[in-house]
């Protein structure tokens, strides 16, 4: 039995034999006297068998996927003819004596060294396509079970080093029941994914040592992950599983009701969502709107941007899961820890302080303008709002108001159906806006305070770093100081506030938000039930003192404490 | 032999799926084919591989210079010409 302590990211238990996501292969036996015409045969039988394979992915994600999102696999098949990769591999084979699996590992590592090293962004992640391609035909060739998630009969735990956004683009994810990854924080994009689509996920475990198939318990509550668990543990594990299910179900059957304080004050719990799925699981927990659509997602694994008409029905389709609720839409966050294939954007020395977000839109009309437009066409006849990422000036606000402002006009010229008045709200999750909200509340239409950015800014911690991220805690007083005058500029100036960070779907910051006077919580779908079942419990008028304790507090650990005595006496 | 230069103006350059087509159009040809990045420099390569258009990394606004050598060299040329203005051009 071996016990791995990592953060947890995401609620829920699951037990299930462990599956090994692109792990490392076993040494590869290379010989020069292989028997050129078996050899050959070998490898054009796990030619043809990947080539299949990659078939019925394909076969099987039409209809789910863009088409550009199907580039990956046309490289792959068209690499495995190529002169400079398959036939090479073939030659090496003939020519050589080499094994089939040698050779492919040969060619593939040239070829993936000779990427890596190019200047280009997006040329240069053509490499991680190589890889996985002379990974597939080496587990062919060795027969290591060669496990897709397509493929699976039974739901896994799926075990890794990190998830990349392209990485779960591929993946089948009704057959996974939990991820548990060696890197990450609670703000990756595995624990993100994971809350999205309301699995259990615990990340930052370390150096993951388990065989393939062995039995995994996954606590996602904890944060703990259990490889080859002995009887005692699996049974009483079983009985936690059974528990965790039957309260959330419970939840899950009260997440469609609204969350209404114990003193009658409506509290709006809304999510966030960056897909068509999980707006479809939004509306399944309860959600009462869409605080937050992450509109990178269009963006991803595709050469071209999107268009003007894409993302318009990409935007009407999500809108459409939760009809007659307010839609709040992100325009493009990249930079930072975010990079998308279709932009290029020059390697910078501190990309979480540089060209990203709106700084990029603003200049970039062809970025900026398309998405603007299908945002106006899509509210036309709902309520759809724009929110700008990453603002730190108001002149931004200005320019962006200006620029929005000049496309409707052009677009009602033209006659199309667009909505009356846009508007035009920004995140708060630079200091530099928090600290003069009051200015900010006068010309923005609404606010969503966007803790996981504010708290790394604030507190100058890189949170996907592990050594520091634990300074970037959205219950330091300093971050807290913040979100007040955040919350109390809007409510001076009579705008709506909402807070979109992973601090809205905490239970522990809860009352104190209360108390502040937020009345719109924006989260990942799973957690709604969750929040909405901590509201009801609450009364507004009880949370309000501990604003001032809290805010009084030193440090994070006294603020939690705080709240977590004023949690347990209720 | 023939030959040809000309600027790539799709948004993405030569690149992956763009790439995967040009390399099936130049492969419905016997003449060999050879193509290199005037912008960047550097080698000639084979422009029947997908790895060795990925290795010149096209971009956008690059020059490349194209060469056929065969039978059908004057409508391979043809060809990959249309391929590069035209159809490229019409994916934004």
């Amino acid at each position: 039995m071996t016990r791995m302590q990592g953060i947890a990211a995401s609620n829920g238990i699951a037990i299930g034999p462990a599956f090994l996501y692109r792990v490392e292969l076993p040494d590869i036996p290379v010989r020069s006297d292989a028997d050129p015409t078996e050899e050959l045969e070998r490898f054009e039988q796990s030619v043809d068998a990947v080539r299949t394979h990659l078939e019925s992915i394909k076969e099987r994600k039409r209809g789910q996927m863009h088409a550009d999102n199907f580039e990956i696999l046309d490289v792959q098949k068209e690499l495995l003819s190529d002169e400079e990769y398959g036939d090479k591999i073939r030659t090496l084979i003939q020519h050589q004596g080499r094994n089939a699996e040698a050779a492919v590992q040969e060619v593939t590592e040239a070829v993936v060294t000779e990427f890596s090293m190019l200047e280009d962004e997006y040329f240069r992640q053509r490499a991680a396509d190589v890889a996985d391609l002379g990974n597939r035909l080496i587990r062919n060739l060795m027969e290591i079970a060669d496990v897709d998630l397509g493929d699976l009969t039974e739901p896994v735990v799926l075990l890794a080093h990190d998830l990349s956004p392209s990485d779960t683009i591929g993946f089948e994810l009704d057959k996974v029941a939990a991820m548990c990854t060696e890197a990450g924080s609670s703000t990756s994009h595995t624990a993100i994914v994971a809350r999205s689509i309301g699995i259990p996920a615990v990340v930052g475990v370390g150096t993951i040592d388990v065989r393939e198939g062995a039995t995994i318990i996954l606590d996602g509550n904890e944060g703990v992950a259990i490889a080859d668990p002995d009887d005692a543990t699996l049974a009483e594990y079983h009985e936690r599983k059974t528990r965790d299910e039957k309260r959330r179900e419970e939840l899950l059957a009260k997440a469609a009701a609204p969350a209404i304080t114990a003193d009658d004050v409506h509290i709006h719990c809304v999510a966030n969502v960056g897909s068509v799925d999980s707006a479809r699981t939004a509306a399944e927990y309860g959600a009462d709107g869409i605080g937050l659509l992450r509109s990178e997602f269009l963006y991803l694994e595709r050469p071209r941007l999107p268009d003007e008409e894409e993302q318009y029905t990409a935007f009407s389709q999500i809108a459409d899961c939760l009809p007659d609720t307010t839609v709040v839409v992100r325009t493009l966050d990249v930079g930072g820890d975010k990079s998308v294939p279709s932009i290029r954007m020059p390697k910078e020395e501190n990309p979480f302080l540089g060209h990203r977000a709106i700084r990029l839109t603003l200049e970039e009309p062809d970025l900026f303008e398309p998405q603007i437009r299908a945002l106006l066409r899509t509210a036309a006849d709902r309520d759809v709002r724009i929110m700008l990422p990453f603002v730190s000036t108001l002149t931004e606000l200005r320019t962006a108001r200006e620029k929005i402002g000049t496309i409707h006009a052009s677009m009602t010229a033209q006659g199309t159906a667009v909505c009356d008045r846009p508007k035009i709200g920004i995140m708060i999750e630079i200091p530099s806006a928090a600290v003069i909200a009051d200015a900010f509340a006068r010309e923005a239409d609404f606010f969503s305070i966007g803790t996981n950015d504010l708290c790394q800014y604030t507190m100058a911690a890189d949170r996907t770093n592990e050594k520091v991220a634990e300074l970037a805690n959205f219950l330091d007083p300093a971050v807290l100081f913040l979100i007040k005058r955040s919350i109390d500029a809007a409510q001076n100036a009579g705008i709506p506030v909402a807070m979109c960070g992973e601090m809205a779907g905490s239970v522990i910051a809860t009352p104190l938000l209360l108390g502040m006077g937020l009345r719109e919580f924006s989260m990942s779908p799973s957690q709604l039930p969750e929040i909405k079942d901590a509201v009801r419990r609450l009364a507004v008028e009880d949370c309000r003192p501990l604003v001032d304790t809290c805010l009084q507090c030193a440090t994070a650990s006294d603020v939690r404490d705080i709240l977590q005595d004023f949690l347990d006496s209720r | 032999m023939k030959e040809t230069t000309l600027t790539v103006k799709h948004k993405v350059g030569l690149h992956a799926r763009p790439a995967a087509k040009f390399v099936k159009a130049a492969k419905q040809f016997d003449s060999k084919i050879q193509i290199s990045n005037i912008t960047r420099g550097g080698d000639r390569v084979s422009a029947k591989s997908l790895v060795s258009l990925v290795k010149i990394a096209v971009a956008c606004g690059h020059q490349v210079h194209i060469t056929a050598d065969g039978s059908d060299e004057d409508q391979a040329i043809e060809a990959l010409t249309e391929f590069i203005v035209n159809t490229m051009e019409e994916q934004p």
